[in-house]
């Protein structure tokens, strides 16, 4: 189906002010109609990331959860097709089948935001781009999409890139739409990079290091020939909310996953107990069982659950986050590390638009950047979610005009004027 | 120069020759300008080397500023500007236009820094790929994406062209090995996109300009991302009766889910001919040969080598040899980057095709290269990134014979149209650039490229940044931008001599 009569029949409701399209051609009818009508309209999954960025005041909405389903999956060729409304639990359970899973392990907001198990769809995976533990081993989202088709701003159906991994035919538009919250294409078909479950997991911790130690340790870790997956810290008032037979130690964690088959996974962690001189630290070793659930915790923000704290996500280089973890002890946050210390969830009980920018001006010291996840609606109206400057907004609102020129999807999602 | 259409020439322009040399002396010193026919010869093409253009002026600036002065001089005059890295891209896209300056990067020829804390080094974009390993083995690091002219490419080439090499199915390509860029548009404006960090919040404007070919930003600086070398890496030559069975291990390994570093087939001809050029010790008996590389903990290697031995078994594999140290890998892996010259050996002129498709399909889209290599009585060898689907046939023709050169373009035109057919791309890692840009409609229709052309025209709104590249033009409407149609003139494409 490359291209769809605008004038064959409907039974859409077009005085509706939600739309759940069932296939291509009504989505097209619908972008075509608010497009000529000058509406704007919100795009919507499943709603689980919905209080990421500003809440936005539109004539319709476009609820893409109808839209679901794999068009096409083949484990051998390693990748999934799916509709861009397909919940992402149903496509990690068919991976699963096959022994394949999708590498970037995507943040799983459904618990801070209580959104019970529910993680949303695909769409709003992309759309959002916020990437696990396994991100300096795989990369995120943006490394995983393949290829896509949507509408843009006119309705008009475009596709870039295919189902396979090398493709230099034309400008890269999958990562350009990866993260870019709904605000230039109504997505409505993804092709997504899958890779194999590797057999064993295994994680090291090491228990009770002060920050600068488990800095330290995280790096060497990365920085060496074992090929961790993950490295995280969290500080000791977080460690109550790891319960693990294996773990008996009182004190932070500090936390290294090592994945691959059971003889691999056996010596890379003897390795790295010798490399990183680990030998007469509180050492626990969690079997694949229990480091499946410690990661999928992490994945989850589960130390931040069930609160209704806000939350930040500020990214650093990793040599920057001791400095700036101590110029931000003035706001008493919550803090954990992923990413090997690069990534910092932070908590914290009150927040104000002048202490976001506040927050954020540290941020930018240690050439980082800082997105507000979570915070009361009257603080998130007045402040900037994401990070930005003058310039690159303005590349952007020409980047934003040249699929949307009307601003129709998603106005003010991401920034104000976009 | 060929017939093939490019923008139209501003006559205008040229006339003003000395007065743009001594506005631009304004911005760089005098001895950055090329303007004299012998200084601009070396410009005149890039690794396609077919097609030549001599530029304008070539003008080869020291810094960041210098950039931005001349850049924004050339907008607000509308004067074209080609940027160029090592000149080594396959496709043409730094193939310079009549009117243009050819903006050469050369001087950019320094690492700023290396940075082992946060793992990354910061590069001017001249630096070659394979001196930034250089820069970082002595620590065990290196970079990852390894195109097979790492010695000479440019990392912003890399950038410009979304560079892959024989790692890419475990490693990713340039796009997922860079962390940020500093750029100056167009119009004279610098900018930085990400950093050193991941994930910068925004569009994922460093994902954009990766492999756009130069025709939206001059890239003035990258920073890499570096990895630990592996504590162990072997590679496996195996030998097979029939390219299928080739294919079928392959297509098994990954099922097992076995992600080797690199996995290379090459064909019986491409054997013969490497063989007999490096004495690589490929068993000349098969039909194909596998290469695959595994690398890990030693104990992990090993483990792969003997599932991998013991798959290729299952699929008739006749015969295996395992590297035994660095040296005998290094010797396996030297018939197979020997592949051009190789084939430069058996005939005056060869043509390498890129293009990607599904893995599945590699013994069925071989079987119908072959049945083209006797339709138009061409030999043909091949070689694949058979990991990632990336082909590259290459066409020994004599480009003397005139036949011969029309049969050439026409018979990589069916190869990649080929690939499109069987849910492929035209291109895996050379880009677009001239050589593909009319066969753009084969994969994409009107909105698609026309999407793609908004994008630029946001940038760039007098398409002055490498216009002709990538996007097809109609001879008509080449001075309005506008766009090849779908199913419309499709004979052009055979008015590129291809090789």
């Amino acid at each position: 189906m490359e291209e769809i009569n605008q004038n064959s029949p409907t039974s859409l409701d077009f005085n509706t002010e939600k739309f759940e399209p069932k296939d291509e051609i009504e989505i097209q009818q619908i972008i075509k109609f608010c497009y000529k009508k000058n509406l704007p309209i919100e795009i919507v999954g499943n709603q689980t990331k919905l209080d990421i960025g500003k809440k936005m005041q539109c004539a319709k909405t476009l609820d893409m959860s109808k839209f679901s389903g794999i068009i096409d999956y083949k484990p051998e060729e390693l990748f999934i097709k799916v509709k861009a409304g397909t919940p992402i639990n149903f496509v990690r359970e068919e991976l699963k089948k096959n022994k394949q899973h999708l590498a970037f392990e995507p943040i799983n907001f459904s618990k801070i935001f209580k959104k019970n198990s529910n993680e949303g769809t695909v769409g709003g995976t992309l759309s959002c781009n916020f990437s696990g533990s396994r991100r300096f081993k795989v990369g995120s989202a943006r490394d995983h999409i393949l290829g896509f088709k949507g509408f843009n701003g006119k309705g008009e159906k475009i596709k870039s890139g295919g189902t396979v991994v090398k493709n230099v035919t034309g400008y890269d538009l999958s990562k350009l739409i990866t993260g870019s919250f709904g605000t230039l294409l109504a997505i409505s078909e993804l092709t997504l990079k899958v890779l194999p479950l590797e057999s064993e997991t295994k994680t090291i911790i090491v228990s009770g290091l002060a920050l600068e130690h488990a800095m330290g340790i995280m790096g060497s870790a990365i920085a060496s020939s074992n090929d961790p997956s993950g490295a995280v810290y969290y500080p000791g008032n977080l460690r109550n909310n790891f319960v693990f037979n294996d773990l008996t130690h009182p004190g932070s964690i500090t936390a290294i996953r090592v994945e691959g088959t059971k003889i691999s996974t056996e010596q890379r962690i003897n390795n790295l107990t010798k490399e990183l001189v680990l030998e007469d630290k509180k050492l626990t070793i969690l079997d694949s069982t229990q480091s499946e659930i410690f990661w999928e915790d992490t994945r989850s923000l589960k130390a931040f659950s069930n609160s209704d704290k806000n939350v930040l996500r500020a990214v650093v280089p990793p040599s920057e986050t001791v400095n700036l973890l101590n110029r931000l002890k003035t706001f008493h946050p919550n803090y954990f590390l992923d990413w090997g210390g690069s990534l910092i969830w932070l908590e914290l009980d009150y927040l104000s638009s002048q202490k976001i920018d506040q927050i954020r001006d540290r941020i930018l010291d240690a050439n980082g950047y800082l997105t507000v996840i979570k915070s009361p609606e009257n603080v998130k109206s007045s402040s900037e979610i994401f990070t930005i400057d003058p310039i690159k907004f303005k590349i952007s609102q020409n980047i934003k005009k040249s699929f949307d020129p009307k601003r129709i999807f998603n106005p003010g999602k991401m920034y104000t004027g976009i | 120069m060929s017939s093939l259409k490019m923008p139209k020439v501003d006559r205008q322009i040229l006339k003003n020759k000395d007065k743009i040399v001594n506005d631009i002396s304004a911005f760089t010193q005098k001895g950055n300008i090329l303007s004299e026919n012998e200084e601009l010869k070396p410009y005149e093409t890039d690794g396609l080397a077919a097609y030549k253009q001599t530029p304008m002026l070539v003008v080869l600036p020291e810094n960041t500023n210098e950039v931005s002065k001349i850049l924004s001089y050339c907008n607000k005059n509308k004067i074209k500007v080609v940027p160029r890295g090592a000149g080594t891209g396959l496709a043409g896209s730094a193939l310079p236009l009549a009117d243009c300056i050819l903006l050469g990067l050369g001087k950019f020829n320094k690492i700023k820094e290396i940075d082992f804390n946060n793992r990354c080094v910061v590069a001017q974009p001249g630096v070659t790929n394979l001196s930034i390993t250089h820069a970082v083995q002595d620590k065990g690091f290196y970079y990852a994406p390894d195109p097979s002219s790492q010695m000479a490419c440019s990392i912003g080439g890399n950038v410009a062209e979304n560079s892959g090499g024989v790692h890419s199915l475990k490693y990713g390509t340039t796009t997922n090995n860079i962390l940020g860029v500093e750029v100056v548009l167009m119009d004279g404006t610098i900018t930085r996109i990400g950093g050193k960090v991941f994930d910068a919040p925004g569009y994922d404007l460093l994902g954009l300009i990766t492999g756009s070919e130069g025709l939206l930003c001059v890239i003035t600086e990258v920073t890499v991302k570096i990895l630990k070398k592996p504590d162990t890496v072997k590679a496996i030559l195996l030998g097979f009766p029939t390219i299928e069975d080739a294919g079928n291990s392959v297509m098994e390994i990954i099922s097992n889910g076995i992600i080797p570093a690199g996995m290379e087939i090459m064909d019986k001809v491409l054997l013969e001919a490497t063989n007999n050029f490096s004495k690589a010790g490929y068993p000349l008996e098969a039909e194909a040969m596998l290469i695959t590389e595994l690398d890990g903990t030693k104990s992990e290697v090993d483990e792969l080598i003997k599932k991998v031995a013991e798959i290729c078994k299952k699929n008739k594999c006749t015969s295996v040899k395992i590297s035994k140290s660095d040296e005998e890998r290094a010797k396996f892996w030297s018939g197979r980057k020997a592949a051009f010259p190789a084939c430069g050996e058996m005939a005056p002129d060869y043509y390498c095709v890129d293009g990607t498709i599904p893995r599945s399909k590699l013994a069925k889209v071989l079987r119908e290269i072959t049945k083209l290599s006797k339709k138009y009585k061409l030999p043909v060898a091949n070689a694949f990134h058979a990991g990632d689907g990336n082909l590259h046939p290459i066409i020994m023709f004599d480009a003397n014979d005139k036949i011969s050169l029309e049969k050439t373009e026409k018979f990589g035109e069916d190869i990649l149209k080929l690939c499109v057919k069987h849910g492929g791309v035209l291109s895996g890692e050379h880009g677009i650039g001239i050589e593909k840009r009319e066969l753009m409609c084969e994969m994409f229709n009107n909105n698609d490229i026309q999407q793609q052309i908004n994008i630029k025209n946001s940038l760039d709104p007098s398409s002055l940044l490498n216009p002709g590249k990538v996007y097809p033009i109609l001879r008509k409407c080449a001075e309005e931008g506008r766009l090849h149609i779908h199913g419309r003139d499709k004979s052009k494409f055979s008015d590129i001599p291809r090789f």
